[in-house]
């Protein structure tokens, strides 16, 4: 199995000394511990779904695939080569879109592109079929504050196949949707998965989104991070379910995942309100550096 | 001339026919809007002075001001100071854009020496450009240097600090999906903190534009020999009120024109932006 990896996570450690921007860091100059020895094996051409509570270190794994950081142990290979730092192979979505608001819906397309060297003409070719691909034809000049948050994120999932990843790394992508558009863009980003054959890991805290999407869903557990259990995910083909959450199978891992999580989610939860009070026992400043996202 | 403002906004705009005529009125309404503080005050200008509420003497009726003017314009008198002062003080803006932009860019990028120079450049910015003119006339004489020096002086610190908190508050979330694409550091600097940092810098400029016409013409009135404030300075010596009446309206008017060269290019380079209101 290791062999046909697309992506392997080995015994990642991953720590911070301390947090950036508070004043009152000799007093917890000890090591926060985001990440505790994660073990994950990603195929090619698979949906692999992160779940876990908030601040489990979700987003620091992400940052950690892409490049941005490096772990302080352990490995992380893609085609069975180290990652040494960000590149065009991987293709990040980001919850807040992070389009860039001084150009139009193509031009942020064309950016990787860009980025990668390919000429004018077959960039803005490229782009528009991925434009057309995620269904935003004729929005190709708009400005993103001239969109809706469901079509801001299809553009930027436009913007990160547009380059052609190996892999594309989507962190809560949508996290910050409508209950609706959020839907819709589920079934979407799996009708593009299977038009283009992506290896997709793609994080969230959505249990009900994990289930719809993943193939397979690695539940992680509060801080320090770690993988509890990965999931098997059954369904042949979601697209083809009429209304698959309401399926008894999806209904019954749905309520799996849940008991698994449910623990840490109070864990974290706790976590969260000590670290919150230790801040303000620790004096001013406190409430804005004490929580760490992700 | 109060006529023609009016008519302006009708001419430039209006894209297609429909509903053309409501469009009329919606602009003639916000033309009446904007100018009509303006008219009366120019109105109470003119009848005040007649009847003789104020001394005439030293405070003339607006048609007299404007004769004046006319005069200046048709003499010449008028085209000289302010090729004078615009020399100055264009020179000067041009100057402090040079050494702020890069300068703020490169401070901004590197936050520790931003943290460290930030206080410092607040202390200078609001150190009067004016309290420092006698230094600098001291230092570099009466002549064209101190007058542009003193320019470059007041329009620096605008511009070096909204530099700075321009690149300083660039999105981090842009930075980061950039990075990820792998964008070396000239190119993220380049694609991305620039044109972010674009509007708030473009503050900086309009602040700078502004400060150095007011700062030149109040230098001018301190020591020169030609220039606006010189000219405003000279008419009143010589008790040439209206002639000196003639000169501040000159003033006004530039600035107000700066001020709208300066808007319609930053609108031109960030068209982007999400614009509220109008």
């Amino acid at each position: 199995m290791t062999t046909e990896s697309k992506i392997s996570i080995r015994h990642v450690h991953k720590a911070f000394g301390i947090q950036r921007g508070s004043k009152q860091l000799k007093a917890e100059n000890q090591p926060v511990y985001a990440l505790q020895d994660i073990n994950l094996e990603v195929r090619q051409g698979e949906f692999m779904v992160i779940v876990g509570p908030s601040g489990c270190g979700k987003s620091t794994l992400l940052d950690l695939l892409a490049g941005l950081t490096k772990p302080g142990s352990g490995q992380i290979l893609l085609d069975g080569k180290a990652i040494s730092g960000p590149n065009l192979d991987r293709g990040i979505v980001f919850q807040q879109y992070a389009l860039f608001p001084w150009k139009t819906a193509i031009a942020n397309v064309e950016f990787g592109l860009e980025a990668k060297g390919v000429g004018r003409k077959e960039r803005r070719e490229t782009a528009q079929r991925f434009i057309d691909l995620v269904g935003l034809g004729g929005f190709e000049h708009r400005y993103p504050h001239e969109l809706s948050g469901g079509m801001k994120q299809r553009i930027a999932i436009a913007r990160s196949l547009a380059y052609d990843p190996e892999v594309l790394l989507m962190d809560e992508p949508f996290a910050a949707l409508d209950a609706q558009t959020r839907e819709t863009l589920q079934s979407e980003l799996l009708r593009i998965w299977e038009a283009t054959g992506k290896t997709i890991i793609f994080i969230t805290h959505g249990i009900e989104e994990a289930v719809y999407l993943g193939q397979r869903v690695a539940i992680m557990t509060s801080r320090p991070g770690r993988i509890k259990r990965v999931i098997d995910i059954p369904f042949e083909s979601r697209r083809s379910e009429e209304d698959l959450r309401s399926n008894p199978d999806f209904v019954k891992l749905r309520h799996e995942i849940w008991e698994l999580l449910k623990d840490e989610v109070s864990r974290a939860q706790e976590q969260e309100k000590s670290k919150t009070l230790d801040a303000y026992a620790e004096g001013r400043s406190s409430a804005k550096g004490g929580v760490r996202h992700g | 001339m109060a006529e023609g403002n009016v008519a302006k906004p009708l001419i430039l705009q209006g894209r297609n026919a429909g509903g053309a005529l409501e469009r009329v009125t919606a602009k003639a309404r916000r033309a009446f809007r904007n100018s009509v503080a303006i008219l009366l005050f120019l109105t109470a200008w003119e009848i005040v002075p007649r009847t003789g509420i104020v001394n005439v003497t030293f405070f003339p009726p607006f048609s007299e001001v404007v004769n004046a003017w006319w005069g200046l314009l048709r003499a010449g008198d008028l085209q000289d100071h302010l090729a004078a002062s615009l020399t100055r003080s264009i020179s000067g803006f041009l100057l402090a854009n040079l050494i702020a932009i890069p300068l703020g860019l490169a401070i901004g990028w590197w936050k520790t020496a931003a943290d460290y120079l930030n206080p410092f450049l607040e202390l200078m910015r609001n150190t009067a450009a004016l309290a420092i003119l006698p230094v600098f006339i001291l230092l570099l004489g009466l002549g064209e240097t101190s007058k542009i020096a003193i320019v470059l002086y007041a329009s620096l610190f605008p511009l070096l600090l909204n530099t700075i908190s321009g690149v300083k508050n660039v999105d981090p979330l842009l930075v980061k999906s950039a990075r990820s694409m792998g964008l070396s550091s000239v190119s993220l600097f380049r694609k991305v903190i620039v044109p972010a940092a674009l509007p708030t810098m473009f503050v900086g400029i309009r602040q700078a534009g502004a400060s150095s016409i007011l700062v030149l013409v109040a230098a001018e009135m301190v020591g020169a020999t030609s220039g606006l404030g010189y000219l405003i300075q000279y008419a009143q010596f010589s008790f040439l009120i209206p002639q000196m009446y003639a000169g501040i309206i000159t003033i006004s008017v530039l600035g107000i024109i700066v001020n709208y060269l300066l808007l319609a290019l930053e609108r031109r380079l960030t068209d982007w932006k999400q614009t509220y209101g109008e």
